[in-house]
C-alpha cells in the first residue's frame, strides 16, 4: 500500500470565544509511517495536545472548531466521516493515552471492565471473553498478577501501573496509530523510563504508528526517529531525530536544544528562550517567534514564512535559515 | 473598588439575575408603600365579602370571605415576608460566622463541641424545630424570627469554619500571630473579610428558605396574629378554596416570585463572585 | 467482624452524642413550654386546689431538682417511653407508631418520584445543554424551587379534584368504603396521588439541578474524554460513565434532605388531611400537647440519623474509594 498510515494536511483548529478567535491549530501538516515514532515537541500551549485532539476529533464545540484541513488515515480522510463512523475509529484502529493516568480512569469501575469495555465496544462478544482479553493486555503491558488486578479499582493502583493499564486499555484492539500525550509527564523519572520503553518495545511488536507528544527532547533523542517542532499553533521545523539533534535549523530549534541540561555540565547555567510565547489571542503579524528570536531580521516581523525544504527530508519554516541554506 | 466594579460587570451581564433582582425591587416597593396605599389595617373588614378581582375598582384585587381587601393584604404582607426573611438570615449569618469562627480558628476542644452542636442542629428536622419553638414561646414576629434563625444558621457555621481553617494557616494570618496581634483583631480585620463572598452568597438563598418557612408556618397558623402575612391569607382562603380560589391563589403567586427573585439574585451573586465557577 | 458491622457500630457510636443531645435539648424546651402536664390536668379538673395541684406535681416527679428530672428523663427515652400524652390519652410513642407508617409511605413514594424524575431530568438538561430541552427543564426547576409546598398542594386539588374530580382531594381512604384487598390498595393509591406529588415537587426541582450540575461537571473531566477517545458512544458515556459519577453527589444530597422532607410533610399532611406523624404534629400544636410534639421532633431526629448511617452504606457500596472498613 503506497498510501501514508497518517498524513495531516494543513490542519486548522481554532477556538471561538466572545467573538474572539484563538488559532490554536493553524496550518500543520505531517505524516506518520507504520512502525515509525514521530514526535511533536514544543512548549506548553503551542498547540501539540490540541493537534493530537484534533486527530481523533475529540475538540469540544463549542468552543472548538477544526476549520480546515485534511486528516488521511489508511488513505481515507476523518473530517468526512459521520459521528458514528469515527466513533468506531476511536479505540479501534486510532487510540489515544493522555497526560495524566490519575484521572484518566473512570474511578468508580475496576481496571478489568474498563479495558474489557473497549473489547465489547468495538469486538463484541462476551463479557468473559473481553476480560480474559483484558488478562492478556495487562501482561502484555507488564502489570504482575494481572489476574487479580482486573478486579482492583483505580484508586488502589500506584501512578504508573495506572499509566500501565491506561495503554492496555488503548491497545485493545490492536490500533494502527497511536497518539500519546505526554504519556510520562505525571510519573516518577523512574517509572517514566520504564513506561517509555513499553511504548517503544509494543509499537515495535505491534508495528504502531506512533505520535509522541512531549516536551522533553531526551525521550525524543531516546525513541523517536522524526521529529516535528511546534510553535504558536505552526509547525517550524521537521527532520529525522538524527539530522534535527545535528543540524537544527530554526532558531527556536536550536534554542529548544540549547536549554537541555547536559549531562556532566554541572553548575552551568541552564540556557533558556528569553521572552514568553505569545497568546494566540494577539499573534504578532510576521513570523511568531520573531519578537523572542536573535537572528530576526526586517522581513521576520512583516511577512510569515512557510515550511520550504531545504533538503526534501528537513523543511524549515524561517527566512534566515532559508536564505542561509541556499548560500 | 476595582474588584465591585467587576463584580457589577459580571453581575448585570446576567440577565436572569438582573430580572430576579427587578422582582426583589418590585416587592421591597410593595412593601414600602403599604403604608401610603393602605393605610389602614389590612385586617380591617372594609369591602362587600367575596369581591373578585377586577370585580370592584376599588379593590382590585379583591375582597376575601369576611370583606377583607386582598391588595392591602399583598402589599402588607410583602412587608412581612421581606422583614422576617432578612432579619431571620441575619441573625442566622451572625450566629454563623460568630461559632464557624470559633471553632475555625481555635480548632481543638473547642471545635469538637461546637462542631457536635451544629451537627445536633443539622439533625433536627427543621421545619418541625421551627413549628416547635414558635408553638412554644407563642408566635410572635420575634420569636419566628429567632425560631428561622435557629434552624438556619449550622449551614454558614459549617461554611465559615472551613474557610476559617484554611486561611488560619496562610502566611498572613501566621505573620499577624507572629507580630502577637490579638485573636479578636486577627479574626475581625483579617480572617472574616475574606469569608465574606461564600457567606454573602449563602446567606442571599437563606433568606429564600427563610421566606417559605415563614410562610409555611403562617399557613399552618403560627403566624404572629397581629401582622397580615401572605402565608395567612393562604391559610384562610384555603377554606373557601371551592368557590374563591383567588383568595389562595394571590398571595401564592406573590410568595413564588418574591423566592424566585431571591433565588435568582443568589444565583447570580455566586456567578459573579466565583468566577473559576462559571467557565461551563 | 464483618467490615460492614465494624463500620455500622462506629456510625452508631457518632451518633449516641447527637441523640443524647437533642434529648437533652428537648427536657429544657418541654420544661421552657408554657404549662407543664400538671397545669393542664389541673385545669381541665377545674379550679383544682393548691394540694391537689402539688399532689399531682409529687406524682410525676416535677417536685424534684432539675437534674434528677433530667436523669429520669434520658432514661425513659433511652427505653423508647416518651411520656404520655393527656389529651389523647395514650403513650405518645404509640400515637407516634401509629401514625408513623402512613408518613413513611408518603415520604417514600415522594422521594422515589423525587429522586428519579430529578435525576432523569437532570440527565436530559446535561445532555442538551443550553438546547430547547435544558432550557424548559431548567426554567421549571426554577419555578418549583420557588413555590410554596402547601400552595402548589392547595392548586393541585383545585385542578384535580374540584375542577376536573380525578383525585380525592383528602385522607388516605375513602371514609366507610369498606374495601379490602386490590381495591383498598387502588383507593389507598389514588389518595396518595397528589400529596406525594405535592410533597416531591420541590424536591424533584432540587434534584434536577443537582443533577444537572453534578453531569456537567463530570462531563468535563479526564476520563469522559479517555472513555470517548476508547470509542465509547455518547449514550455509553452518559449512562456509564457520567451517570454513575454524577449519582454520588445525589445520594449525599438524599441524606441532607430527609430532615427537609419530614417538615415539608408536615405541611402536606395537613394540606391533604393525611393521618401521619405530620398532621399529629400539627394537632398537637393546637392542643397545646407538648409531651407529643417533643417526641415527634425527637423521634424525627433519631430518624434522619438512622437514614443517615444507610446513605452511608449506600455511599460506600457505590463510591469504592470509600473503604467500609
Amino acid at each position: 500500500m503506497s498510501a501514508r498510515l497518517l498524513e495531516v494536511r494543513d490542519l486548522r483548529t481554532h477556538f471561538f470565544n466572545r467573538g474572539t478567535v484563538a488559532k490554536a491549530v493553524d496550518g500543520v501538516s505531517f505524516h506518520v509511517d507504520a512502525g515509525e515514532m514521530l514526535a511533536l515537541v514544543g512548549e506548553s500551549g503551542c498547540g501539540k495536545s490540541v493537534t493530537a485532539y484534533s486527530l481523533l476529533r475529540l475538540i469540544a464545540d463549542p468552543p472548538g472548531k477544526i476549520v480546515g484541513g485534511e486528516i488521511l488515515f489508511e488513505g481515507h480522510d476523518l473530517m468526512k466521516l459521520s459521528d458514528d463512523e469515527m466513533r468506531r475509529l476511536r479505540g479501534d484502529r486510532i487510540a489515544m493515552i493522555f497526560q495524566d493516568p490519575m484521572s484518566s480512569l473512570n474511578p468508580v469501575f475496576t481496571i478489568g471492565a474498563q479495558i474489557a469495555e473497549s473489547v465489547l465496544v468495538h469486538r463484541g462478544g462476551t463479557k468473559a471473553a473481553a476480560l480474559s482479553r483484558a488478562v492478556e493486555l495487562l501482561d502484555l503491558v507488564g502489570i504482575p498478577d494481572s489476574r487479580r488486578r482486573i478486579d482492583e479499582y483505580p484508586h488502589r493502583l500506584s501512578g504508573g501501573m495506572r499509566q500501565r493499564a491506561v495503554i492496555a486499555m488503548a491497545l485493545a484492539c490492536e490500533p494502527k496509530l497511536l497518539i500519546a500525550d505526554e504519556p510520562t509527564t505525571a510519573l516518577d523519572v523512574t517509572i517514566q523510563a520504564q513506561v517509555l520503553a513499553l511504548i517503544s518495545e509494543l509499537k515495535q511488536r505491534l508495528g504502531m504508528g506512533v505520535i509522541m507528544i512531549t516536551h522533553d527532547l531526551g525521550v525524543v533523542a531516546q525513541h523517536a526517529q522524526r521529529v516535528a517542532v511546534m510553535y504558536a499553533g505552526k509547525i517550524v521545523e521537521q527532520a529525522a531525530v538524527a539530522d534535527l539533534f545535528s543540524r537544527p535549523l530554526h532558531p527556536y530549534t536550536k534554542g529548544l536544544l540549547a536549554s537541555i541540561p547536559r549531562q556532566g555540565a554541572s553548575g552551568g547555567r541552564l540556557n533558556e528562550i528569553p521572552g514568553m510565547v505569545p497568546s494566540l489571542l494577539a499573534m504578532p503579524r510576521g513570523c511568531s517567534f520573531a519578537p523572542r528570536c536573535p537572528k530576526a531580521v526586517d522581513r521576520c516581523t512583516h511577512h510569515v514564512p512557510s515550511l520550504a525544504d531545504i533538503s526534501p527530508l528537513h523543511p524549515v519554516s524561517c527566512f534566515v535559515a532559508q536564505q542561509e541554506a541556499k548560500l | 473598588m476595582q474588584g465591585l466594579k467587576e463584580f457589577l460587570r459580571r453581575f448585570v451581564r446576567n440577565w436572569p439575575a438582573v430580572g430576579g433582582f427587578a422582582l426583589l425591587m418590585i416587592v421591597l416597593v410593595m412593601a414600602l408603600a403599604a403604608p401610603a396605599l393602605y393605610p389602614g389595617s389590612p385586617w380591617d373588614l372594609v369591602a362587600q365579602p367575596f369581591l373578585w378581582p377586577g370585580a370592584d375598582a376599588q379593590f382590585r384585587l379583591g375582597s376575601d370571605m369576611m370583606g377583607r381587601d386582598l391588595g392591602a393584604g399583598l402589599f402588607h404582607g410583602a412587608r412581612v415576608s421581606l422583614l422576617i426573611g432578612f432579619v431571620a438570615t441575619l441573625v442566622a449569618v451572625l450566629a454563623g460566622i460568630a461559632i464557624g469562627a470559633l471553632a475555625g480558628y481555635y480548632g481543638g476542644w473547642v471545635d469538637d463541641v461546637l462542631m457536635r452542636l451544629t451537627e445536633m442542629f443539622q439533625t433536627i428536622p427543621p421545619f418541625i424545630f421551627a413549628i416547635v419553638l414558635v408553638a412554644i414561646f407563642q408566635p410572635t414576629v420575634a420569636t419566628i424570627v429567632l425560631a428561622i434563625g435557629a434552624v438556619s444558621w449550622p449551614a454558614v457555621a459549617r461554611l465559615v469554619r472551613g474557610e476559617v481553617m484554611a486561611l488560619r494557616n496562610r502566611e498572613f494570618v501566621q505573620a499577624c500571630i507572629a507580630i502577637g496581634m490579638n485573636d479578636a483583631r486577627i479574626i475581625f480585620r483579617h480572617i472574616l473579610p475574606n469569608t465574606l463572598a461564600p457567606v454573602i452568597v449563602t446567606g442571599s438563598l437563606m433568606v429564600a428558605t427563610a421566606i417559605l418557612t415563614e410562610a409555611g408556618l403562617a399557613f399552618l397558623g403560627l403566624g404572629d396574629p397581629n401582622v397580615m402575612s401572605w402565608g395567612t391569607i393562604i391559610g384562610a382562603g384555603r377554606d373557601v378554596l371551592r368557590t374563591a380560589w383567588y383568595v389562595t391563589a394571590i398571595p401564592g403567586v406573590a410568595i413564588l416570585l418574591t423566592v424566585l427573585g431571591i433565588n435568582l439574585v443568589g444565583e447570580g451573586l455566586n456567578d459573579a463572585l466565583n468566577p473559576r465557577l462559571r467557565q461551563k | 467482624m464483618p467490615p460492614t458491622l465494624r463500620f455500622l457500630l462506629r456510625r452508631l457510636g457518632q451518633a449516641i452524642p447527637i441523640i443524647l443531645g437533642i434529648a437533652i435539648f428537648n427536657f429544657f424546651l418541654l420544661h421552657m413550654a408554657p404549662g407543664d402536664a400538671v397545669d393542664v390536668l389541673a385545669g381541665e379538673a377545674g379550679g383544682a386546689t393548691p394540694e391537689y395541684v402539688a399532689q399531682l406535681k409529687a406524682k410525676f416527679g416535677l417536685d424534684q431538682p432539675m437534674h434528677v428530672q433530667l436523669g429520669k428523663f434520658l432514661w425513659n427515652v433511652a427505653t423508647l417511653n416518651l411520656g404520655f400524652s393527656f389529651r389523647h390519652n395514650m403513650p405518645v410513642v404509640d400515637l407516634i407508631l401509629a401514625r408513623l407508617p402512613a408518613t413513611l409511605l408518603l415520604m417514600i413514594c415522594a422521594i422515589v418520584l423525587a429522586f428519579s424524575a430529578g435525576l432523569v431530568l437532570g440527565v436530559t438538561a446535561a445532555r442538551n445543554l443550553n438546547k430547547a430541552p435544558d432550557r424548559i427543564i431548567s426554567v421549571m426547576a426554577l419555578l418549583a424551587y420557588a413555590t410554596p409546598i402547601f400552595w402548589i398542594g392547595l392548586m393541585l386539588i383545585l385542578l384535580f379534584s374540584v375542577k376536573l374530580g380525578w383525585l380525592p382531594s383528602s385522607g388516605m381512604e375513602t371514609i366507610g368504603g369498606d374495601l379490602s384487598g386490590a381495591a383498598r390498595i387502588w383507593d389507598v393509591a389514588r389518595h396518595l396521588v397528589l400529596p406525594a406529588v405535592t410533597l416531591a415537587l420541590f424536591f424533584m426541582a432540587l434534584y434536577t439541578r443537582l443533577m444537572r450540575a453534578s453531569m456537567l461537571e463530570v462531563y468535563g473531566l479526564d476520563y469522559v474524554t479517555v472513555a470517548r477517545a476508547k470509542g465509547v458512544g455518547e449514550r455509553g458515556i452518559a449512562y456509564r460513565h457520567v451517570l454513575r459519577n454524577a449519582l454520588l453527589p445525589m445520594i449525599t444530597m438524599l441524606g441532607l434532605q430527609v430532615g427537609s422532607l419530614l417538615g415539608g410533610s408536615v405541611l402536606v399532611e395537613t394540606v391533604f388531611g393525611w393521618p401521619g406523624l405530620g398532621r399529629l404534629a400539627f394537632e398537637s400544636v393546637f392542643q397545646r400537647d407538648y409531651n407529643l410534639l417533643l417526641g415527634i421532633l425527637l423521634l424525627s431526629s433519631a430518624l434522619v440519623v438512622l437514614v443517615n448511617l444507610l446513605i452511608d452504606l449506600l455511599y460506600a457500596r457505590l463510591d469504592p474509594r470509600i473503604e467500609v472498613a
